[in-house]
């Protein structure tokens, strides 16, 4: 009998089974709840979806002959549905707000020079020098652009700029310029010496408990006052500023968390081939440090994207500030559901194709290990 | 914890007055960075005459608030008692969108987890499309929405409640009823103390609440028999209704936000937390001849809260913080009254301060109550 078993050996395991109706049966319709779920489900997709196509699509208005009163009219019959033509006729005040409409190109390239600079910061093989070499020059050309003067662009001033640039040069800027300032807490943080232990900590305990839109309030607000008589900062500066000091907060713990997670072997293995403080912090810890704490980092990055849209407290004219004016104006008042929708969808694209890449990123840096 | 120094030289070669003197240096930055700027202040500050010192905060508002659990009047009452209002709303608004989120979001966490391909697609898909846009954007959408709902006159009308563009409004009992109402369940919870006192029953206290319960709906029978029951009806009136409770478009797409959006974090950090459980405790929960929902209550979701309660507390903290975006919307709590308080007074500097310490109070407040919840759920050590 074991002779017997012995020559055929065991056998393969029944085939799964293949084809539509068995997916169909194995996914949607195990057992009587999951089969219930499936059948209220479809029936809610459907009616809402129905509702939605009617609204989006079937009696929508796509275009209208001009920006008047008279002309939104059509938009507001009963039954009418979705007035895209809101977005028609105002989507270049949505991306770039009150920039010269002649000069529209300039924040055009710019928002070209953002991705561009974004694209180039996945290439793990530009993670040395290049990286704050190409992020500088990528900031240089873009601010020459929006600001002008140069090179025969005509001079445009701060308080025209608008849109989406904004979002862009705050947020990319923002984590920028925090990078540094992070590093330094973090290091303080972990600083044999109480004093700045104790400063670095205060810091970040205060910034982080409390909201963003009061750094962003004390800022517009009290940056002046602060200041000596005749120093002027502008307000983008000022709003950057204080998304420069928020962020570089929630940053310093991330770095923190990488420092500590190391393991003490790469620290004692420096300073037994004679390294200095400094070196064994900026050639050993500090870069695998960094990449431990890059998953969180690009989660942190896009929640702050979506985050620089509170600069519209103070009047700063972001993507969404200017998504919210576009309907301000009579004609288009009520519409605001369908401008929101339209930044909406830019803020998804930039935000859901991040936090893809920081997926791929986590699975990358996991597998080594 | 004392962070690992490394490079540590001893301190015999360092010396103590060199690390002294380090310190006092470190010190010494902040310290003049602040007395450059108070210095500037006070110059700027008296250059514009303007007062400082807290003494406004006793002083009349003259600013309207909308709504609010304590009374205002303006006017009369001081902007103590508007910081006052306004702390309440913030962790009113707080408290109810941790809530909603909470039961939403372990719902959504628990369907991306089903087997159920269109149910976990559905939930993936809410997650994703609600964590990708900005939290003050969707506020305004929901705003938006409410607002394009019909005018009074032509209010969506089911039972006694209607649905506009000025808000939900409800039929509530009157006062008076209420206090027989409460007046009942007080005398409910004596008699069943009392019982449980002479040791008539020695149930637990799960099994009283329904008769807790009943007694309740006993009195309310008694007292609608005897025709005490008074309903506070809304009614329309010119062009707004009157009466009843109200919930106004602020409250309602403010909570409505704060709540979506913080359920799309907790549905995320709830399956995260559900897969961290070890697979062997499904396999011996089901060896054990136990049903899904019963694995998955009793043995499953008391790890995961283990696990996941760091940052779900960290969730909630930010909803607290995200709850002063209703300035954006104009619901009246802390950030839009404080804002409004500033530039009402003049004072924007102390008015600031109050904002800032009041959040930072809040926050490290929450943040201890968690920090005592994970040490009592956290495993003994042997």
């Amino acid at each position: 009998m074991t002779e017997l078993l012995h020559r055929y050996g065991p056998l393969p395991p029944p085939a799964a089974p293949r084809g539509v109706v068995a997916w169909v049966k194995a996914n949607l319709f195990q057992n009587p709840a999951s089969s219930a779920t499936t059948i209220v489900l479809i029936c809610a997709l459907a009616f809402a979806g129905e509702k939605l196509f009617r609204w989006a699509v079937l009696d929508a208005t796509w275009l209208l002959p001009g920006s008047r009163i008279e002309d939104t009219v059509a938009c507001r019959k009963t039954g009418a549905g979705a007035c895209w033509a809101v977005v028609a006729e105002k989507y270049r005040f949505i991306l770039f707000g009150l920039y010269p409409f002649d000069q529209q190109w300039r924040p055009a390239a710019t928002i070209a020079v953002f991705l561009a600079l974004f694209a180039a910061s996945t290439r793990s093989s530009w993670w040395n020098w290049r990286l704050p070499a190409i992020w500088l020059g990528g900031f240089s050309l873009a601010y020459v652009l929006l600001a002008g003067g140069i090179l025969g662009l005509a001079p445009v001033s701060e308080d025209r700029w608008g849109g989406l640039p904004v979002t862009l040069l705050l947020a990319s800027s923002g984590i920028a310029l925090a990078f540094p300032l992070a590093i330094l807490v973090a290091i303080g943080r972990l600083s044999h010496n109480p004093v700045l232990r104790l400063l670095c900590r205060v810091y970040v305990e205060v910034i982080r408990g409390v909201p963003l839109i009061s750094v962003l309030f004390l800022a517009s607000v009290l940056f002046p006052l602060f200041l000596p008589e005749g120093m002027h900062i502008s307000k983008l500066l000022r709003a950057q500023f204080a998304i420069v000091v928020f962020i570089a907060a929630y940053l310093s713990e991330l770095i923190r968390g990488g420092l500590q997670a190391l393991g003490r072997g790469q620290t004692e293995a420096a300073i037994a081939l004679g390294l200095g403080y400094w070196k064994v912090l900026a050639l050993i810890r500090l870069p695998q440090a960094l990449a431990l704490a890059l998953p969180p980092i690009v989660s942190l990055f896009i929640g702050f994207f979506k985050n620089t849209s509170l600069v519209m407290t103070i009047g700063i004219f972001d993507l969404l500030n200017a998504a919210k004016s576009a309907v301000a104006e009579p004609a288009w008042q009520g519409f605001g559901t369908e401008a929101y929708l339209f930044a909406g969808a830019i803020y998804f694209a930039f935000c859901f194709a991040m936090s893809r890449y920081g997926l791929r990123l986590e699975k990358r840096l996991a597998r080594p290990s | 914890m004392r962070p690992i120094a490394i490079m540590d030289r001893p301190t015999a070669v360092t010396g103590a007055r060199r690390q002294r003197l380090e310190q006092l240096l470190v010190l010494a930055v902040p310290v003049l960075l602040i007395a450059w700027l108070a210095a500037n202040t006070a110059a700027n500050l008296k250059a514009k005459g303007v007062t400082t010192g807290f003494g406004f905060l006793a002083m009349p508002a003259r600013m309207g608030i909308s709504e609010g659990f304590l009374p205002f009047v303006a006017g009369v009452d001081s902007y103590a008692r508007v910081v006052a209002i306004g702390l309440c709303n913030t962790l009113f608004v707080s408290v109810l969108a941790i809530g909603i989120a909470t039961v939403i979001g372990t719902a959504v966490g628990l369907s991306r987890l089903s087997g159920n391909w269109l149910l976990s697609r559905c939930a993936g898909t809410f997650v994703e499309l609600v964590r990708n846009v900005p939290l003050p954007l969707q506020l305004l959408l929901w705003y938006q929405t409410l607002l394009n709902l019909p005018s009074p006159r032509t209010a969506i009308q089911f039972g006694g409640a209607y649905l506009s563009n000025r808000g939900l409004f409800f039929p509530t009992v009157s006062a008076a009823t209420t206090l027989w109402l409460v007046a009942a369940l007080l005398l409910a919870v004596t008699l069943l103390v009392g019982l449980r006192a002479a040791g008539v029953s020695r149930r637990g206290w799960r099994r009283r609440l329904p008769a807790l319960a009943l007694s309740v709906v006993g009195a309310a029978a008694v007292l609608l028999a005897i025709g005490e029951v008074e309903l506070d009806r809304p009614t329309l009136r010119g062009f707004n209704f009157s009466g009843g409770m109200a919930i106004s478009p602020e409250l309602a797409a403010l909570v409505l936000g704060l709540s979506i959006y913080a359920a799309a974090f907790v549905a995320e950090i709830v399956r995260a937390s559900v897969v961290s459980v070890p697979r062997g405790q499904w396999e011996a929960g089901r060896a054990l001849g136990l049903p899904h929902g019963r694995i998955l209550r009793k043995i499953i979701l008391p790890q995961a809260l283990r696990l996941g309660l760091p940052a779900l507390g960290n969730e909630y903290l930010s909803t607290i913080k995200n709850s002063s975006l209703a300035v954006i919307i104009g619901y009246p709590e802390l950030a839009s009254l404080i804002n409004t308080m500033a530039s009402d007074t003049g004072q924007p500097i102390e008015a600031i301060a109050v904002l800032m310490v009041s959040y930072l109070t809040i926050s490290l407040g929450v943040g201890w109550l968690l920090h005592r919840c994970e040490q009592r759920l956290a495993l003994a050590q042997r």
